[in-house]
């Protein structure tokens, strides 16, 4: 993979996730009890081999983002030749929007001035653990133009999303942006891999005749004429994209067998910031069934079917079910929680109980107490 | 290039008190807490303690130790003019030989020593649990003049006769040091803890290096000369928890010990203890498991029963099976219906369904890295 650069986008918002997401970035979304939804692009490019990854910078809520890559260390990619480069977005002027288009333009420099043969873009928004070199070989042997990574989708969504038509050998015969996602569909990881010339070129043409969006305006627009495959994913992907999709995502890693494809796989960890917390205590009283724990827990009461990320506190007797729970939250003596969302720092005090449904899981926002 | 205060850690020794546990690896690299490694302690204490560069000193199986420590990134230690040096004998002009002792190991990286020039020196073992702050000794030692100080801390006086004990005045100047004494005549031990003022022990080492009489030991040879020359000695009290784990019952003891309600160490606050990890995901509970009094890290999978037992990283505990009283090294693997009671089991050993591993309170049941335990019959 050394003749591959890759481009993280951390740019692109979306409507359906917004709770989750007023202080931070999609790709920052805390996930699967120790991770952050940037950790699995990142991780599978480093692992992958790619040694030269951009990262385009999101118009404001950047702080978490820096704080959790740093100087890339915990990927390898703190290097004195290539490694991470931070992207940052350049104001807009002249009326102009802010957009994932604007900030590929306005950074192209990065690209054109690497040595790389293909470029691959991501956004940071999905959940998978993919080879990219197989990648890299299907599309070399389909002499492609454009690859899109697609995958089976498992639930419908009520966001919108790219979603192609595969014919023969992966080549697309229709793509589309939908204003709703169903399940069956092939939809998009929002992975792109191009050749870097081509690369620019669909970026500066798509720009510079008013574009916004990268994958309607630079791929779907220009795509007549061009070799577009997919190269379909059939390993388990989550695309983050609603409140909804989060909530089953997470818990659909308490499925072992997801989790082994996911984050065991030979060589091909999902890296992530070291915080060297303690193993997780279990106390006198604790009562845990299928569920996913991380560490730096203390566990007195009950925890079902749900996943508890670092450093939450059970309290004797409460109970967490069908739950997600964030860093540092805690839940008070006989506090219960049932299809509820905590962000960081949530306390539930003594006794209360909350409840959402399956469909719609209560959500608690940042440092709320209860 | 200058250093205020040199850390040499000592971790060559085999730990043959620990059977299999070190048949492949050095004691240093034995696992620990579900998360640890034994060095990670000390390493750990001179991140926090503001001392940035440490020298290990290895030479029994020091591959896995030596892959494990890298280049000290994971404990902070891989500044400019810091780091972690990994100290194996080497060849000189005059020939090669292995450490001997305690004391001829140092002597050996004098050279070492002299290029990072320290002011002082700490010399640590690779073998105990505690967290501490050695920058207060230290201050200690600078405080008092001393060009020695010894950590010590009281134990038990029926325990004293397997440490090396020693007698101090009111201010803590050293009068007598006695290596494993018949009759302990206080319970203060030596921790294997000292500071030296550099050339004050550059010009003991050279001299000791230099006696055919000498087993070249600190507790032995050199620290008995010192207090002999009248030199200033003085002993540090800590009062922390501490820990030996020579042993297979006093490494089991001491797993035992953070199961407890308040943990000896809170190994992930503020002086946290930093670990090499490999990447892995939340460990995962299965709908039929029963966890309690437990520790558990990154990666297990538990399907069916553990109390009172430490769980390492990847560890896979199978439907059925019961683990109790016991420590699981990392990545061993405890099928189903298995039974382990009052046990360690060693790295990546498999325990096959339906097998029993049972020791007792008394006599701890061990197996080595790789090993493999069949049901019988």
């Amino acid at each position: 993979m050394k003749n591959v650069m890759s481009l993280v986008d951390l740019q692109r918002e979306e409507a359906y996730i917004k709770e989750l997401t007023q202080d931070r970035p999609i790709a920052s979304l805390p996930f699967a009890g120790r991770y952050r939804l940037v950790d699995f692009a990142l991780s599978s490019m480093v692992t992958s081999g790619i040694r030269n990854v951009g990262v385009l910078l999101p118009e404001n809520k950047a702080r978490s983002i820096l704080d959790h890559l740093r100087s890339g260390k915990d990927w390898d990619l703190a290097r004195h030749h290539k490694g991470l480069f931070y992207l940052p977005p350049v104001r807009p002027e002249n009326g102009e929007k802010a957009s994932d288009l604007r900030n590929i333009y306005y950074n192209l420099n990065f690209v054109e001035n690497s040595n790389e043969e293909y470029v691959l873009l991501a956004r940071a928004t999905s959940v998978y653990n993919i080879d990219f070199t197989k990648v890299l070989k299907f599309h070399i042997d389909n002499g492609a133009d454009v690859t899109v990574v697609t995958s089976k989708a498992w639930h419908s969504d009520p966001c919108s999303g790219l979603i192609v038509e595969p014919g023969e050998n992966g080549r697309i015969r229709d793509a589309a942006i939908k204003p709703e996602l169903k399940e069956g569909e092939y939809r998009s990881l929002g992975i792109f891999l191009m050749s870097k010339e081509l690369f620019c070129n669909v970026v500066r043409y798509a720009f510079e005749h008013g574009g916004t969006d990268f994958r309607r305006d630079a791929i779907l627009k220009q795509a007549t004429g061009l070799k577009f495959y997919t190269y379909i994913h059939d390993g388990f992907a989550a695309r983050i994209c609603s409140t909804p999709a989060f909530y089953l995502s997470n818990l659909k890693m308490l499925d072992q067998s997801v989790w082994e494809e996911l984050f065991m796989k030979e060589n091909a960890p999902i890296i992530t910031k070291v915080k060297d917390m303690s193993p997780t205590e279990y106390k006198e009283g604790a009562n845990v069934k299928n569920s996913l724990i991380a560490n730096g827990c203390e566990i007195h009461g009950t925890v079902e079917n749900s996943v508890i990320f670092r450093n939450v506190t059970v309290a004797p007797g409460a109970v967490i079910r069908n739950s997600v729970v964030m860093e540092d939250c805690v839940l008070e003596a006989q506090a219960e929680i049932e299809y509820v969302i905590t962000d960081k720092e949530v306390t539930i005090t003594q006794g209360k109980r909350l409840r959402g449904a399956v469909n719609f899981p209560v959500m608690i926002g940042k440092h709320v107490t209860i | 290039m200058k250093t205020r205060c040199l850390a040499m850690i000592l971790a060559g020794g085999q730990g043959s008190r620990l059977g299999v546990l070190t048949a492949k690896v050095a004691k240093p690299a034995v696992p620990f807490g579900g998360k640890y490694r034994i060095i990670d302690f000390p390493l750990s204490n001179c991140a926090h303690s503001g001392i940035e560069r440490v020298g290990v000193l290895t030479q029994y199986r020091p591959f896995e130790l030596n892959n494990y420590l890298g280049n000290g990134n994971a404990w902070d230690l891989d500044g400019r003019g810091g780091g972690v040096f990994i100290l194996p004998p080497y060849a000189r002009a005059k020939g090669a030989d292995w450490y001997s002792g305690t004391a001829d190991a140092i002597y050996q990286n004098l050279n070492f020593i002299e290029m990072s020039d320290p002011d002082y020196v700490l010399i640590l073992s690779g073998d105990h649990i505690y967290a501490m702050d050695y920058s207060k000794m230290l201050d200690a030692h600078i405080a008092k003049g001393a060009e020695a100080t010894i950590g010590v801390i009281r134990v038990p006086m029926e325990e004293a006769s397997r440490f090396g004990i020693l007698d101090a005045e009111a201010d803590g100047r050293i009068t007598r040091f006695t290596e494993k004494p018949a009759q302990p005549t206080s319970d203060l031990a030596s921790m294997g803890i000292y500071i030296f003022t550099k050339d004050f022990l550059r010009d003991y080492l050279v001299e000791d290096a230099k006696r055919e009489d000498s087993s070249h030991d600190f507790g032995k040879d050199i620290i008995p000369k010192m207090l002999a020359d009248g030199a200033k000695l003085y002993s540090y009290s800590f009062d922390g928890y501490w820990k030996d784990v020579g042993t297979i019952e006093s490494l089991w003891q001491a797993n035992m010990d953070f199961l407890a309600d308040e943990p000896p160490l809170d190994t992930g606050g503020t002086w946290r203890i930093h670990s090499a990890n490999p990447a892995l995901p939340p460990h995962y509970i299965g709908p039929e498991a029963e966890v309690s009094h437990a520790l558990l890290n990154e990666g297990a999978v538990v399907l069916g029963s553990v109390a009172h037992s430490v769980i390492s990283s990847g560890v896979r505990i199978g439907k059925g099976a019961k683990v109790t009283d016991s420590v699981v090294m990392p990545f061993a693997v405890i099928e189903d219906g298995a039974v382990v009671d009052h046990a360690i089991l060693g790295p990546h050993t498999r325990v096959a369904a339906n097998a029993k591993v049972k020791g007792t309170p008394d006599s701890i049941a061990v197996t080595g890295e790789n090993e493999v335990v069949e049901a019988a019959g």
